[in-house]
This record gives C-alpha cells, structure tokens and sequence, in this order.
C-alpha cells in the first residue's frame, strides 16, 4: 500500500517549498512475539513468560531512561514513531535507548507501526504532531491488544490525558510509578523521574506560593526569532571549572566569548547546554574585578589543589585585561533559554543531612555532585539510611523556575565514600571511561590461546603480507621500568660504508585486530588505555595487550617496521616500511640503557647500539630544534605505590633520561614518515595529528609574568620562542623550567583529523614543528595508531582499506571520538594522580619549597615543583573576605604590571616567580570532601 | 551523528526493504499524435517520452547515408521540483542526460536498417523524486516500442545505490542526496548485456560489485514490468483492430 506524506519547508533561502515524499505500508511487519501464530519469528523477542508486553510513550523514553535500563523491565515495545521523537529530542537517550534494544538479553523489541498497514495513521486537520504522535501511540497499542490478547498488552504513560484517551479506547494503561509499584521492588521507585504530570496527581496547584528563583525560559519560537535578528547568541555554555559560578558561552554572532556571571544569570543552565544568550547592558559588563582566588561566599566554593595543567586546555580561564578594554569589561550576557541539554548522570554523595526518624518514608536530600561544575540536585529517595555515607549516581529530571536546585533521582550506588577503588570509579565514569571487562562476543575474536609463532602460518600462508624475517636482527626495546605492553622495538645496524640501518618495530595489532569484528569496534569505542596510578584500563584485552602483541624479549612476535638508511650525521636517505617477524634480544628500562651507554667498560654489541642510536637521535633532536620545536616541560610525577595496599608509599618527579629521549626521537621520526606515506596515498583520508598554533592572546598570561620578572619572549613563531625560551635564564636553575611549564599550558592540545577535512598548512604539528604529524608507533594502547597502521598497510598495497576508513564523515566522527577518549584518558590520569596525592599527604603533611606562579588579589597561586601540584595560598584569611568582599582588606597591596603583592605596612613583599615555604596538609572543611590545603609558612 | 537511511530494523526511510524498488506504472501511448509514446513513473518520478520518427532527416548535412540518425532531447518541466524554476534545456545536466539516454536509445535501435532516416525522442520529467536518469531511459524504450522502431532488445534501467553500508535499490531523492554512490545501468534483458553504466564516486571495488548486481537485478525487474505492459497494449491493439477476441 502506498501512501504519500507532504509538508511544506523552507529552504535555505526562505523558499517555501513543498516537499511530498512516498511512504510505503506494508503487511509483512512482524509484531516481535515469539508466541504470535502468524508473524515472522526471526527477529521476535517478547516472550510468553512475560507478565506484560509494555509500549512505551515517547515521554516515558526521554524521562525515564535509567528504569528502562533496569533489568527488571524486560518486553517492551518501542515503537518507530516513539523512537522517532527521541531520536529528535534527545540523541544520547536515542543512544542509551538503542544500546538496551540490542541487548539481546533485555527483550525490547522496535515495531515499526509507521510502515504498517494498520497502525499508520495521518494527522487529522486540527491536530498537533504531538497529538497524533500520541493517537499512533495508541492505534498502535491497541493493534498490539487486538494482535495478541488484550489482557498482555499495557500502554505505559504519564500523561494523564493520553491514558484517559487510551482508557476510554479500551487499552490497559498505568503511569510508570504505579507500575513500578506493581512490580514489588520499592528500591526500584528510587530509579522513577519525578515529572511533572505525576506531581499534578498529588500537588494542588496552589499559585504563586513558590518563590521564583529563576527567570522563565523564552519559548522556542521567540528564541529563534531572537537568535535571528540578533538580540540573542546561541554557543555551548562552558562553566568555569575552578569557580563554578562563571561560565563562557563561546558565541560566533559575538565573535569572543561571552561570560556569565552567577547562578542567577546562568539561569538553570548546565555545562555542555546549548543556551541562547542575552548581552547584559555594557554598564553592567564585568570588568577588571574578576580575578580572586575564589569568587562568591554564598555557597562555599574556591579553588582546588590540584595537579598543574598540563595545557591551555586544562588551565583555568584567565581575562585578558588589556589596557583598553579593561573599562569596557568583557561582554557579559544572561541565559534566556536552553536550546539543547546536556544533561547526563552525575558522580557524587548526599550532602550530609540529619536523619529523619524512622526508615523507608520518602526523603528529600541534595545531592552533591563530584563535578564541581554541577550544582547541588534535589533528589527523593526511600532508601536514604543506605546512601548517606556512598557515593552515587543520580540523573536530572527537571528544573523549575521556582527551584533553586535541580530535580533529580537515584540511579545507581558506586561504593563507599573514602574507599579507594570507589573514588576511582568515580572518576573513570565522570571521564566516561568503559571500565568493564571484555565482553564474550569481544574474547571470542582472540587468536587461540597460547599463541606463537609460526613460519608455516605467518610467512608462508599469508605471501601477500611480505611479511620479511627480521629474526636475526638484534632488536630491543627500551621502556619504563616493569612494562608489560611493549609496543616498540628497536635496532641499529652500522653499515660499512658509515651508514646506519635504523628500524622502528612496532608491534602488528592490526594482525590480530580485524576490521569491524566486536573488538575492533569495542577497541575504537575505548580508543586508549587509560593509566590510573594503581591501575590500567586496556583498550585491548589483556591476552594482546601484555603477551601476544607485546614485543617481549626472546620471543618471536610479528611487527610492522619502518626501517631507514641514515648517514652518519642522521640524515635520513631513504626509507621503507613492511611487516615483519622479530625476535627482541633484550627488553630494557630507561634506566637500564642508561647505565649501559654510561658504562664505558660495557663493550658489547647491544650496548654499542645504544650508543649509536643515542649519538644519532642527539643530532635529529638538534636538527628539530633548530627547525624550531618547542623543548616544554610538564612536571609529571610518578607514586610509588605499595603493592599489598595500593597506598601511595612516595611520589617525586618522573626522571627523564637520555635513553628516554632516545627512545621518542625515533618514535617521532618514524610517526612523521608514516604520515608522509599515508597521506600521499590518501590525500583525503589520512588520520593525522595536527598542534594548531596558538594564538597570541593564549600567551598573554605567559608574556605578563615574564615581562614582571624582566624576561623577554618572542611568541611570532615556534622557532622564534623556543629562542627565547633558552635565553629565558634565570639566577636559579629552576628558572628556566618554570618559565617552560607556564609556556606549555598556555598551548591547546594536539589532536586527531582526517585530513580530507582541513588543507595542508593547518595539518601543522606547532610544538614539533612538523609539517605532518600522526601516532603509528604505540597501537596497543591507542586506537588511532590501530587506524594509521590499516592505513600504511593499505597504502603499500598488502591489504585493503576497510571501507569506513575511505569515508570521511566517518572517518572524522572516529577522529572526534578518539580526541574526546584521549583527553578523558588524560583528565582520569590526573584525576587519579590527583586522588593518590590527597591519600599521600593526609598521613604526613609536609613542608616544601613552592614557586609562585601568579599573583591574584587576595593571594597567590603556587606551583610545588616536587610534587607537581599547584594551588592557591590565601594571604588574606577567609572571614576577612567574606565580611567585607572588597579584595585587599587595607592588608595588602597587588601591583598587577609587576605581578607583585606586598602588604600594606611593606613588611613582606612576593613576587611571581619567588619561592615560598609552603605547608601541605590535607583538611576536610566539609564531611566528605577532603582536598589539599596549601599555607604559607611566615 | 549521520542520517540512518536504513533503520536497525531493516527498512528505508519510505519504508520500503534495501532491495525493493519503488512502485512502477507506466501508460503506452499517451501523445496520439507522436509515432510513439509512453508515461512511466517510478514512485514520485514521473517521466513522459515521446518518439518521432523515423522520418526525413530535417537538416540534409546530418543525414547517415547508412543507418538512421537518433536525436534526444531531456528536459524537466518547470514544475518538476518542490521549487519551481525554469529550467532550461542547454545546461550542462540536461545536456549530458541528453546524450546519455540519447547513445543507451541508439545502441538498442537497429539503426541500419532505417539508413537516411532520423528518430527523434523527447524525454520530460514531470515530477522528480531521484532516479530520473533510469525513469527516462525506461518511458523511452516503452515509447520507441509504441513507436515500433526496430530495437534489438528493450532496454530497461535502473539504479543503485550504497548507504550506511547497504546496497539500496532504486534510490529516491532523500537517498539520493546522502552522498553515497549512485549507479545506473541500462541492460538488454534478452541479451543480458549492459548498455550504460555510470557511476560518479570513488566505491572499493567490493562494493561496486554488489551494487552492479543489485542495479542488474533491479533492472531486470523493470524488464518483466515492461514487457507485461507492452504485451498488455499490443493485446488492447489487436482487439481494436478485430485481430484479437478478448
């Protein structure tokens, strides 16, 4: 049966056009029953045990996800229409809701009643979409009860009108609450959304008796019309997330960010919402009196102690006051409407509260997310004598004008507050990181276990790989201590003329890792391993990751190599790429290849090698830095953790090497070939890695406090500052290292492309200086080199390339993905180092020597380079701010040119860059909350 | 996120299968006063062919002295699209269709056998939905039929496509539009040979594979569609003239 829908929609140009489109009817939809007599069974999944066959509305989907995600619903029908309508309104909950569908263990089942002949329905001439989505509902449901035995089928829906409607129809229907109650699980009503329509059941609608906290949204239509003649700006809002009372919407139509000030003015908006802005008048703009530590008193919040960032991307947000614009202020607007939520489930612990008496009633407790960019959400539970001392997860339902916080509900407990592997869960869902084991369909793609190699299988059988016998090279590797999964090998080889045979071998996960078999897929889900202090979270499963990739010594293990012929002054003449089978004569620490090189007794034919490959990757360092590579440093620090406790025994610096920037030179120069090869032979679908250049606005706060301590820098290009960075020396040794951190984290980090997308000069690599840049050399731990080496492959014609990686759009949405698991990788790295440093210091406070690295009005940030940790020193104490709110208290003095704050009577004097005692403790201001507290020891 | 062309459950956004074509109908002789002519549509893809000839070659330095001369002209009515425009015959699409539909029509006339004459085939688009290049090929073998033009065989078209890792038969405008490829074949039926193939996008080889056959089998549906047409209208003929009793 054919039917034809028409609707009219503007074009582009403001055309009104009519659009007809054919829809076909069909008759040979299946209903999903494993019961039903005549439908088609291959894909049915409702079962005739179930209690209820329940059809959902499109409400219940959008609201009441983390029930539907509960095992104990099972035999739904989601119908294409409601599908349809989440899919528009919602794409993570269309995802979350797609996820429980393909589990072939839940039971959902997706009927596509708008292709079938007798449950497609066209609007009637007064109805709303939203109406006739609703009758579908029910036409659809009732089919279901005229298909399958009316006593079965129950229409789940809050609205009250609907069910009315479909009562009168003749259709079993219930809310989700008296459902769930039904079901005899009260823990389960904890997991319902309050809604609205529910509360209009039990509320009586008493007007005006709320005090409107927040001003209303704008509707829809007048946002739009805003939006388009510009008295509003549509941007991601961004909260700060060292104060959580500022946030930035970054906004084209503007062309700068805009700030927002205050809960008040963010108006309900969360982080990561799509908003639609006002300007506040100019007057009111904010001008130069940001820039305290911590903001407002009304609820207490300031800024951490925390690990130093490691980028731009990581640092807080600083204002750029330019003279002229210091009276202007920065554009400053107010949210009037939320175009798009952004609202997820959320980490944290009930705010402690006293105990009502007596259990099971239902409690109302706020909830306080770990996040400190979530504001505090009210939830409702029945189980509050279990949750008060866990933390938990909670999702957001509402937001009501009339609510200072948030409406929310329980989903799920993570585990006890303070225990250590619950905090670190914590942090691995706030960072989104899939922490499951493999799942079954993933192990079954593993070669047989215990694998080896064998010549009949991987030289003979597979002739068109070409794979080459590196066996009899001496190759090893060099790693940091106690590495199980070496994914890089290498050898020298002098020739006899001078010359030198260099190969890079890294290991060939790709010959294990098929394209689009469920690891594959699971792998690019997880894009990186994710290295926690105590733990690791593998992108590949552990077979792989430490045994059979795994380039250990003595074993054969096959690999893709990129070998070289460079001259002795380390100019590369030529080189080539194959697979390859090797066997690693000796896998080395950083340390000890160090010792080796150093030792000059050790005459023998590895260490030798050593010593080649050191003299070699010297020169290619040189010669990369006179190209103008940056030399940077972020202070990375490495915990001795106790094996039996997992406590956090010492914790220093990590000790670079010669060894260690042996090691990378290489790995850079063999990622730079390989980007080379792959980009000439695919132009448009390369995964490259590209560094923009940072703007010179991301330095001013860089070149503000050099130009206080009377350093020059030269910020025109990456040669020109890398100049100036070495002649950046100080009186102290530390100096120079300092003035280095603070230039890293005023850069953005690099990132993943395709390179269809960008043309060649932005595909540059600014802290290498490289022209072209790509990962190759570590696929065991991140997806992308997985990517390049199918790439490489491809392009010397050993394999094909899958064809996803020929797509662009998909190639970029992999790309997109990759970054996002990579910089969440990292942020639970530091999170997790961050964790191990409170642990550390809660036991011993210490006394340690800090830097001062930025003056702000009522302190000063310092940085602790032993400890690599970085946080604020309050010089004017915390009642004295909050009495009076004005910045200096007639105490002290800023001198914001010379970056210098001096106290009133002039008996002390800092200066940025200075050196500070400072005291390390740990305190707990709030239950639960514990963090590190730095004070200055007069 | 990237349009589903093909839900999870298996159906296209019109709610047809990956390899279903839409609804074909198609009306032979409907210009009494051309040789030969014929409507078909293909879903929303309405298309009109009409055939003169063979007659008298009009400009004399044209004349083949050894088969006949095909001219083709394709054109889209000014309504044929949701934005009505006047479009006109001389751009570059309308153009190469013309010559395209132009060369699949001449490869199937018997040409030698009508030396010094000249046909000419006049293809519309009445409405547009995807798939015209296809629509158009097939009312002109429908039409040169009617106009009894000897033909080696009928020429039948269809087209394929390749979305979200799907070959999809007979692609409609929204299809159309998802920056897949899209392939159109003209096929001999009888002689189960190819006559056009066209395709505009870098496809891995593998994949091209599967959408030809796909494209093939399509077109070998419209082939049966056709011929039942035909035969029904030649039926309608014969009674007409008290050849045939029905």
């Amino acid at each position: 049966m054919l039917s034809n829908k028409s609707f009219v929609r503007k074009t582009r140009h403001g055309k009104v056009v009519k659009v007809v489109r054919e829809h076909y009817l069909r008759d040979d939809i299946a209903c999903g029953a494993l019961f039903c007599p005549t439908c088609d069974k291959s894909r049915a999944k409702l079962r005739d045990t179930a209690l209820n066959i329940v059809v959902i509305d499109t409400n219940v989907a959008l609201h009441q996800m983390d029930l539907l995600e509960n095992e104990v619903m099972s035999d739904v029908v989601v119908l294409a229409v409601v599908l349809e309508e989440v899919k528009n309104k919602n794409l993570s909950i269309y995802n979350r809701l797609r996820t429980v569908i393909d589990n072939p263990l839940r039971h959902f089942f997706v009927f596509s009643n708008e292709n079938h002949k007798d449950t497609y329905i066209k609007s009637l001439p007064t109805e709303t979409p939203n109406d006739r989505n609703d009758r579908a509902i029910r036409v659809a449901s009732q089919w279901y009860q005229h298909h399958l035995g009316a006593a079965k089928v129950l229409l789940l829906t809050n609205d009250n009108d609907n069910r009315r409607k479909a009562r009168e129809d003749g259709i079993v229907a219930e809310t989700v609450d008296s459902y769930v109650q039904t079901l005899g699980k009260p823990e389960l009503l904890d997991l319902v959304a309050r809604s609205d329509a529910m509360d209009v059941d039990v509320e009586d609608l008493r007007p005006n008796k709320k005090a409107v906290v927040y001003g209303e949204h704008k509707v829809m239509s007048e946002i739009t019309a805003g939006l388009h003649n510009g008295r509003f700006h549509q941007g991601k809002l961004r909260v700060n997330r060292y104060n959580p009372f500022e946030a930035y919407v970054g906004s084209e139509s503007v062309g700068e960010e805009i700030l927002i000030h205050g809960r008040q003015d963010m108006n309900r908006a969360f982080d990561g919402d799509v908003v639609a802005v006002e300007l506040l008048p100019q007057s009111s703009w904010v001008g130069s009196e940001v820039g305290k530590i911590a903001d407002r008193d009304d609820e207490e919040e300031e800024e951490q102690v925390g690990l130093v960032p490691a980028s731009a991307d990581d640092a807080p947000r600083e204002f750029k006051l330019e003279d002229g614009k210091k009276a202007a202020g920065r554009p400053t607007g107010r949210v009037v409407g939320i175009i798009k939520r952004n609202w997820r489930q959320y980490c944290g612990s009930i705010e402690p509260m006293k105990m009502p008496g007596g259990s099971g009633g239902t409690v109302q407790a706020l909830f306080v997310s770990a996040d400190r960019r979530i504001p505090k959400i009210r939830i409702q539970t029945r189980q509050i004598a279990n949750l008060i001392d866990k933390r938990i997860m909670v999702s957001v339902d509402s937001w009501e004008p009339t609510s200072r916080y948030p409406n929310g509900h329980y989903v799920r407990t993570i585990g006890d507050i303070g225990d250590r592997a619950t905090e670190s869960d914590v942090l691995l869902i706030e960072n989104d990181i899939n922490s499951r084991p493999f799942s079954e369909a993933v192990l079954a793609c593993l070669p047989p276990l215990p694998w080896s190699f064998s010549e009949e299988e991987h030289l003979k059988n597979h002739a068109h790989l070409k794979r080459e016998d590196l066996r009899h090279i001496r190759i090893f590797s060099v790693d940091p201590p106690g590495c199980r999964d070496i994914d890089d090998a290498l050898h020298c080889t002098p020739l006899p003329d001078g010359r030198f045979e260099v190969g890079v071998h890294i290991a060939d996960v790709t010959n294990f890792v098929l394209p689009n078999l469920p690891l594959d897929v699971e792998a690019s889900q997880r894009g990186t391993s994710v290295y926690m202090v105590e733990r690791r979270i593998d992108m590949l499963p552990k077979p792989l990751t430490e045994d059979i990739c795994s380039l250990r010594a003595d074993v054969e293990r096959l690999a893709f190599s990129c070998i070289w012929i460079m001259s002795s002054e380390a100019e590369i003449e030529s080189v080539r790429f194959t697979k390859s089978v090797i066997k690693s004569c000796a896998a080395l620490s950083y340390a000890e290849a160090q010792a080796r090189m150093d030792d000059s007794r050790m005459m023998d034919g590895l260490t030798t090698d050593l010593r080649n490959m050191n003299r070699l990757a010297k020169i290619m360092r040189l010669r990369r830095i006179e190209r103008g590579a940056l030399t940077l440093a972020s202070p990375e620090v490495k915990f001795e953790i106790d094996t039996e406790t997992h406590d956090p025994l010492d914790v220093g610096m990590y000790q670079v090497r010669e060894a260690n920037m042996m090691v990378e030179e290489f790995m850079l120069a063999a990622n730079m070939s390989v980007a080379g090869k792959i980009l000439k032979e695919f132009p448009s679908c390369s995964l490259l890695r590209r560094h923009p250049e940072p703007t010179p606005q991301m330095f001013e706060p860089l070149l503000r406090t050099a130009a206080a301590v009377g350093v020059n820098l030269d910020i025109s290009t990456s040669k020109a500052l890398a100049d100036s960075l070495d002649l950046a020396v100080g009186d102290d040794p530390y100096f120079n290292k300092l003035i280095r951190i603070l230039a890293t984290r005023c850069m953005t980090q690099a990132v993943y492309f395709c390179s269809g997308e960008l043309s060649y000069p932005e595909y540059l690599h600014y802290g290498l200086a490289a022209p072209l840049y790509t990962h190759f050399t570590s696929p065991i731990r991140r997806y992308a080199d997985v990517v390049v080496h199918r790439l490489l492959s491809a392009a010397l014609g050993l394999s094909s390339l899958p064809e996803q990686l020929r797509d662009m759009p998909h190639l970029t949405s992999l790309s997109d993905n990759l970054n996002y698991r990579h910089r969440n990788a990292q942020m639970a790295g530091r999170a997790s180092v961050e964790l191990h440093t409170v642990i550390f210091f809660k036991k011993r406070p210490t006394d340690e020597e800090a830097r001062i690295v930025k003056i702000r009005s009522n302190g000063f940030i310092v940085f602790i380079p032993k400890f690599g940790i970085e946080g604020p020193v309050y010089l004017v104490g915390k009642e004295a701010k909050g009495s009076s709110g004005s910045s200096n208290d007639g105490m002290w003095e800023v001198d914001d040119e010379h970056q210098i704050i001096r106290s009133t009577d002039g008996s002390r004097t800092f200066k940025v860059l200075n050196t500070v005692r400072i005291r390390i403790e740990v305190v707990e201001p709030q239950p639960n909350r514990q963090k590190l507290q730095l004070t200055l020891i007069m | 996120m990237t349009t589903e062309y093909v839900s999870p459950e298996g159906l296209r956004l019109d709610g047809r299968r990956p390899h279903e074509m839409r609804h074909m109908h198609a009306v032979v002789g409907v210009v009494p006063s051309a040789d030969g002519s014929a409507l078909f549509h293909m879903g929303n893809t309405k298309v009109m062919a009409v055939v003169y000839g063979p007659h008298e070659v009009s400009n004399r330095t044209h004349q083949l002295h050894d088969r006949a001369l095909v001219r083709c002209e394709y054109s889209m009515a000014t309504f044929s699209t949701g934005e009505r425009r006047r479009r006109g015959k001389t751009d570059r699409r309308s153009t190469e269709l013309s010559l395209v539909i132009g060369q699949t029509m001449e490869a199937a006339i018997m040409t030698h056998l009508l030396p010094r004459t000249q046909i000419d085939i006049y293809v519309q688009v009445l409405q547009a939905d995807g798939g015209t290049r296809a629509a158009c090929i097939n009312a002109a073998s429908i039409a040169l039929a009617d106009a009894g033009i000897p033909m080696r065989d009928l020429v039948v078209s269809c087209a394929a496509g390749y979305l979200n890792s799907t070959p999809l038969l007979d692609l409609n405008y929204q299809e159309d539009s998802g920056g897949g490829p899209d392939l159109v074949v003209g096929y001999f039926p009888k002689l189960e040979k190819l006559s056009l193939l066209q395709m505009d996008s870098k496809v891995p080889i593998e994949t091209f594979e599967k959408v030809l056959e796909l494209a093939t089998e399509g077109a070998k549906a419209v082939a049966t569609f056709m011929r039942e047409k035909l035969l029904e209208n030649t039926k309608t003929l014969a009674s007409a003239r008290g050849h045939l009793k029905l």
